[in-house]
């Protein structure tokens, strides 16, 4: 999705060729904390051949994954970006329940389909247009990955400005617990608090 | 306990074949993408499998960069597919 | 056998039976558009079941953190690719199948 790289907020360098400038000491902490981050992978992946060395070899044994964390935090540090926006942390710890959510709506979409695909229930589909409140790009995605996931709907197209999702259902069932119930949009709206 | 997984890999080989149909057949382009895009899904679960039924804990380690790559050829041909170039000059 | 391999048995079995229905559904369904239905949804799920079996067979070490990766990142991946191709499909004006239609 293309809302999804402007995600950094500030210094994009895609196809459109702007760059704008950052300060020199978030430049700083921007490679210092994506030199953690990819540092903290690397040892996760390869830490199981550590074991058969003796503790003070894991410098040497290390030295690798130093030298690529290095390399990758100086190619790409312009996405870890701080002081993203405000609330972080609320919007952190009204995420994991609805991650949960999230899981058991995978689960009743795959038995929607089998049901469909082995002539239980009708195929009919239609194509649905609705606006809704959120404006920040990170709600955005974050609505349309659960149109996807939810029983039944496929997010086609988005509208950033006046938040309108573009829909494609396969049944009228899902198509009206869209539109007409409305859960999803209150859920989302509260956990990033209708933006 | 490497029946259940030679079973499995027999059932996830057998249905990269049959949805190999629809690469074949398909009327259009974008039946044929979805098709290798399903191709290469199952492919990154049946590496998974085959690494353990010959107990070689590297295979792993194949599958999750073929599952980047995957994603970023199919963004790839969707992007060309839709606007006939990748980069607005 | 134990319970251990018990449970991941069924959970493998599981994931197999997902995916096959995925394959029907992309040889059955009449419409690109619900094709991508079929597969975006069981696919997911089902490579989520087989990962979680090898997970219960393995028990706790480095390779069940592998595995976790490879899960995740297929979760968060494979619904964008799925976006994607559905918005380049309709913004090049591929018709889309109401019902009584010719299978196209």
């Amino acid at each position: 999705m293309l809302a999804a790289c402007r995600f950094g907020g500030r210094a994009t360098r895609g196809c459109d060729g702007e760059m704008t400038a950052m300060k020199k000491e978030s430049m700083a902490f921007s490679i210092a904390l994506t030199f953690c981050v990819m540092f903290a992978f690397w040892m996760l992946l390869s830490a199981w051949t550590v074991y058969l060395l003796e503790p003070y070899d894991l410098l040497k044994v290390s030295s690798r994954g130093i030298l690529a964390a290095l390399i990758v935090s100086f190619l790409t540090y312009e996405i870890f970006v701080p002081s993203r926006g405000e609330n972080v942390l609320l919007k952190i710890r009204r995420l994991i329940p609805y991650i949960g959510w999230e899981l058991w709506q995978i689960y009743l979409a795959t038995i929607d389909v089998t049901k469909r695909v082995l002539g239980i229930l009708p195929v009919d589909p239609r194509i649905i247009e609705f606006d809704t409140t959120l404006r920040s790009d990170f709600a955005l995605v974050t609505f349309a990955n659960s149109i996807t996931l939810t029983p039944g709907t496929i997010t086609i197209d988005i509208e950033p400005e006046k938040g309108r999702y573009i829909v494609h259902a396969i049944a009228k069932e899902p198509a009206e617990s869209l539109t007409v119930d409305q859960t999803m949009q209150k859920k989302v709206g509260h956990v990033f608090m209708e933006e | 306990m490497i029946i259940p997984f030679l079973v499995v890999g027999i059932i996830i080989a057998s249905t990269i074949l049959v949805c190999s149909y629809r690469a074949i057949y398909g009327p259009g382009t974008f039946n044929r993408i979805v098709a290798a895009n399903v191709i290469g899904t199952k492919a990154i679960v049946l590496l998974i499998v085959v690494g353990y039924i010959i107990e070689r804990p590297e295979f792993i380690d194949i599958a999750l960069m073929y599952a980047v790559i995957a994603f970023i050829g199919t963004i790839i041909i969707a992007k060309y597919a839709e606007r006939g170039e990748l980069c607005l000059r | 056998m134990l319970a251990i391999d018990l449970v991941a048995t069924m959970f493998l079995a599981a994931g197999a039976f997902f995916m096959i229905i995925g394959t029907a559904g992309l040889l059955r369904f009449p419409d690109f558009y619900t094709r991508l239905h079929a597969t975006g949804k069981c696919d997911t799920l089902g490579q989520i079941l087989i990962i979680v079996g090898c997970m219960t067979y393995e028990g706790l070490s480095f390779i069940t953190i592998k595995l976790i990766f490879v899960s995740a990142f297929y979760l968060l991946v494979g619904p964008t690719g799925t976006h994607a191709l559905m918005k380049a499909a309709y913004a090049s004006g591929l018709p889309v199948w109401r019902k009584g239609d010719k299978r196209m």
